[in-house]
């Protein structure tokens, strides 16, 4: 029999198949997707969220503990777990040096992504690649790696992990197992349940886009719900941000986000504005437009802007809607010519324009218009005219299972011996809602570690560790 | 009388840019011309990657990449050549297929690239020697070699003969090799000069620079492009573990083994240089002995050019079929196996120079040699001179301010 069974092929999977098997134990790491898909959301991640607290290869500055806190309980407003919190934050100081040795290499920050530049390590060609380089540090360590196995349930006996059975109905026994399958984003039933039907008899949820991947079906942890483990978060809580409507289905990825909102003015289906676009920093903003497009009328909305604003945000995966005129525009994306003239000719009215700049909360902002434009307003009076269409895209869920330091996986408060979960499964204990850029990939190492090692002490059958011996382990 | 008022009227509005649409007689000027199908390709896919930009560390491409916004005829060409086909952005990507942006950087940077070698060839006409590499390859090879062996039996009577103690004079006078070989090593350097002036021409960083700041930063530029070509800097994976072959794992082979080939042809060729310089400078005429310095330098390079070669051919019969394209592979082979064919031709002679087989030899080597020479401006040679280009292009671009104001916050 096989010491762990990890399931789930991500980042988090990777970590704990990589930390049992260093630990001595035997691993088999089961992938739902096939090769060409492995990895979950994690080959769509770029970076990862560090404290530090002097410049490090790649990061510049220092990113203190309490700094990284302070962020983490403002996005979440206050929905996480110090403890647990904290328990990520001090493991992403010093947990790179491991990631190297299993061939992960870091980067200087992308062009256009300086903001980001003090806080979070990029990964060099971003999670597809990390994620190779973790699979192949798996193969090499001798970790059994099957692709194409769903799981789809555990068996359990009390709330001892006793086996897994595949969808194709294979029963897999192992000594401990890992859970790090991801949420239930991809299950589109699920998602028009937990998001319901709205005033207008819309079902919201079957608008949306999935920037991930398809695997993330959500299977296991309803399972595991059902079977009586504690869990965590709201169903309707995700982390969603406005992305281009022509965007696939699924595997959109970073490369579908429009980041040209806080330059122009952004429409409804009935040409009308709805939120300030320059209430922020897009960075600080851009999370809570997937929402916000959520809620209007078929869920979907256009950013508007005109040649000003071209070349001074990162350049959009489709081209935009181009047109001469502001009529010419509506008529192009199918919206009522003379709403969509008048709201933007309102907005240009109301526009006060002091010194424009796109680097601080400038002066630029509108006067007796509702919603107001607070910051940016620049009228849209500069052929060309672009359009881009919004939907909102689903990154992750926060759904997960409750977990304390160890990761094990509880049932009426009581940790099981040997089932433990990592990753987007049990992200939610520290991230209720919101998000910061590179934290999940903070979650899911940090813990993805911790039940690799956990699992692996748990099938020699060592006693129960401490959190403190479980982290020391792991580093 | 009417009849001319009319026209006038259409003309004048015409040339006012009035009365356009459908009626206008005026053909459009097009912005830029129109991109062919490989070009469009590199065009769509840099769209997407210049959305995502997670690649950027691993090479030149994408730095570049950022400094655009939109990818015109002269972008792709640049591009494809400062493209050093090692993969790595492949295996890294999301959008590689069964994706369906079905983005494929490496694959259609070497379709564009096919494409420059073929369209700033000189002469023009030559061009189409690319797209049958093989063949061309094939018949050079037959040419020359029938050519010397034709040769060596019309100078010498026959291809053996008592052992003439390494004397290749005896067979070809020196003038005649030297007038022969030095005609065609000329013609080479213009044809390849000619093609890499026209391709300079039109992604010269001038043309969208001010060119006294491109002046100001040339001698800088010149030098990290040489280091980065010489070095294969790009062959590195920007992390310093290679590139990638048949799958996702980085090997530093291909560059090690492109060096014993770089640096080999190069020592052959200061061989070459310096036995020259030996025949007319110093009257010391060949056969040199064993420890003399052309030949030292011949023997060592021609060792780098077995070693080089067989080695850039084992990859490539293992590499991955999605990298590059396919469809170049009898250029890329062909090239090799010249290059092996030159080095082991090269050493044979130089181990049977004293036996009966000296003329027969050396009519081979030097068949293959005037092969070599002669595809040199029409086959895959020709990448290590519009990759420099590209290098120096991008070593002086980087050096200039970027006038992109992207997400600035």
């Amino acid at each position: 029999m096989i010491d762990v069974l990890v399931v789930g092929g991500g980042n988090a999977a990777l970590c704990a198949a990589l930390m049992a098997r260093e630990a001595g134990a035997s691993v088999l790491l089961l992938e739902a997707s096939p090769k060409a898909w492995r990895g979950g959301n994690s080959q769509h991640t770029r970076n990862l969220r560090c404290m530090h607290d002097a410049p490090q290869d790649v990061l510049i500055e220092a990113y203190p503990e309490e700094e990284y806190w302070q962020d983490l309980l403002k996005v979440t407003g206050g929905l996480t777990d110090e403890h647990l919190a904290r328990l990520v934050i001090r493991a992403s100081s010093n947990c790179r040096d491991w990631m190297r040795s299993h061939g992960v290499h870091f980067q200087p920050p992308l062009s256009g992504a300086l903001h980001v530049a003090r806080t979070n390590a990029f990964f060099m060609g971003g999670g597809k690649a990390l994620v190779n380089a973790y699979f192949r540090s798996a193969e090499r360590l001798g970790v059994q790696i099957r692709y194409d196995t769903p799981v789809a349930s555990v068996e359990l006996d009390g709330d001892r992990f006793v086996a897994a059975r595949t969808e194709a109905g294979e029963r897999i026994e192992a000594k401990s197992c890992v859970l790090a399958a991801g949420g239930f984003e991809s299950n589109r039933e699920w998602l028009r349940e937990a998001w319901g039907q709205n005033e207008r008899g819309e079902w919201p949820a079957d608008n949306f886009l999935i920037r991930g991947t398809r695997f993330n079906q959500g299977v296991l942890l309803k399972h595991m719900i059902a079977a009586g483990a504690d869990s965590i978060g709201d169903p309707s809580q995700g982390h969603m941000v406005a992305i281009d409507a022509r965007a696939p289905l699924y595997d959109g990825g970073i490369c579908t986000r429009i980041d040209c909102v806080s330059l122009g003015v952004v429409v409804n289906r009935e040409a009308k504005r709805f939120y300030d676009e320059g209430e922020d920093f897009w960075l600080k903003r851009y999370a809570i437009w997937g929402r916000l497009v959520a809620q209007q009328p078929g869920q979907i909305a256009w950013s508007v802007i005109d040649q000003k604003a071209v070349g001074r945000f990162m350049p959009p995966v489709f081209p935009g809607t181009q047109a001469n005129t502001l009529g010419e525009l509506a008529r192009k994306i199918g919206l009522d010519e003379a709403t969509f003239v008048r709201t933007v000719e309102d907005y240009n009215a109301a526009c006060h324009v002091g010194r424009f700049d796109h680097t601080a909360l400038d002066d630029c902002h509108t006067e007796g218009l509702a919603p107001a434009k607070t910051h940016w307003a620049r009228p849209i009076d500069t052929a060309p005219f672009y359009a881009y269409p919004v939907r909102p895209g689903i990154t992750f869920t926060y759904l997960g299972l409750k977990v304390d330091e160890t990761a094990a996986v509880r049932f009426g408060g009581r940790a099981s011996p040997n089932l433990f979960v990592a990753g987007e499964m049990m992200a939610g204990n520290v991230l209720g809602k919101g998000y910061t850029a590179g934290v999940g990939m903070s979650i899911g190492t940090a813990f993805g570690r911790i039940a690799g090692t956990q699992a692996a002490n748990a099938a020699k059958n060592l006693s129960k560790k401490s959190p403190e011996t479980a982290l020391a382990a792991a580093h | 009388m009417q009849q001319l008022t009319d026209l006038v009227a259409r003309a004048r509005a015409d040339a006012d840019g009035i009365g356009g649409g459908a009626t206008s007689r005026v053909i459009p000027i097009q912005p830029a011309l129109p991109l062919t199908a490989s070009e469009g390709e590199v065009a769509r896919i840099l769209q997407i990657c210049n959305a995502c930009r997670y690649c950027e560390g691993f090479c030149a491409v994408f730095p570049a990449m950022t400094r655009r916004l939109e990818f015109g005829k002269a972008d792709t060409h640049y591009l494809a050549n400062l493209c050093h086909n090692c993969g790595a952005c492949l295996h890294a990507c999301q959008y590689a297929p069964p994706h369906e942006f079905a983005v494929n950087v490496p694959q259609a940077m070497a379709q564009v690239r096919m494409q420059t070698y073929h369209d700033y060839a000189w002469p023009p006409a030559m061009g189409a020697l690319y797209q049958r590499a093989g063949l061309t390859v094939a018949l050079a090879l037959a040419g020359g070699l029938a050519l010397f062996l034709v040769l060596a039996v019309a100078m010498s009577g026959s291809l053996l003969h008592e052992p003439l103690a390494g004397n290749f004079y005896a067979i070809f006078p020196h003038n005649f090799l030297a007038l022969v070989f030095g005609a065609v090593f000329l013609f080479v350097m213009f044809a390849l000069a000619m093609g890499v002036r026209r391709f300079w021409r039109e992604v010269s960083p001038s043309r969208d620079n001010v060119p006294a700041e491109v002046t100001g930063v040339r001698n800088a530029a010149s030098a990290e492009a040489a280091q980065d070509a010489l070095r294969l800097k790009y062959l590195g994976g920007g992390h310093g573990e290679g590139c990638n072959n048949e799958d996702d794992r980085f090997t530093l082979w291909r560059r090690r083994f492109h060096h014993f080939t770089f640096y080999g042809f190069m020592l052959c060729f200061a061989s070459t240089c310096v036995a020259t310089l030996y025949h007319y400078l110093f009257s010391l005429h060949a056969p040199y002995a064993l420890t003399s310095l052309p030949v030292l330098l011949g023997t060592a390079g021609g060792i780098g050019l077995v070693v080089g070669p067989v080695g850039l051919l084992c990859l490539n019969l293992r590499r991955d079929l999605a990298h590059g394209d396919v469809a170049q592979r009898p250029m890329d082979r062909g090239f090799i196996a010249l290059l092996l064919l030159t080095s082991i031709t090269g050493l044979a002679l130089l181990a049977w120079r004293d036996t009966p087989f000296m003329a027969l030899l050396l009519a081979v080597h030097l068949g293959v040699v005037m092969a070599l020479f002669l595809t040199l401006p029409y086959g895959k040679f020709a990448h290590g001179i519009f990759r420099s280009a590209a290098l120096l292009k991008f070593a002086i671009e980087k050096r200039l301010p970027n006038r992109l104001q992207l997400g600035a916050d």
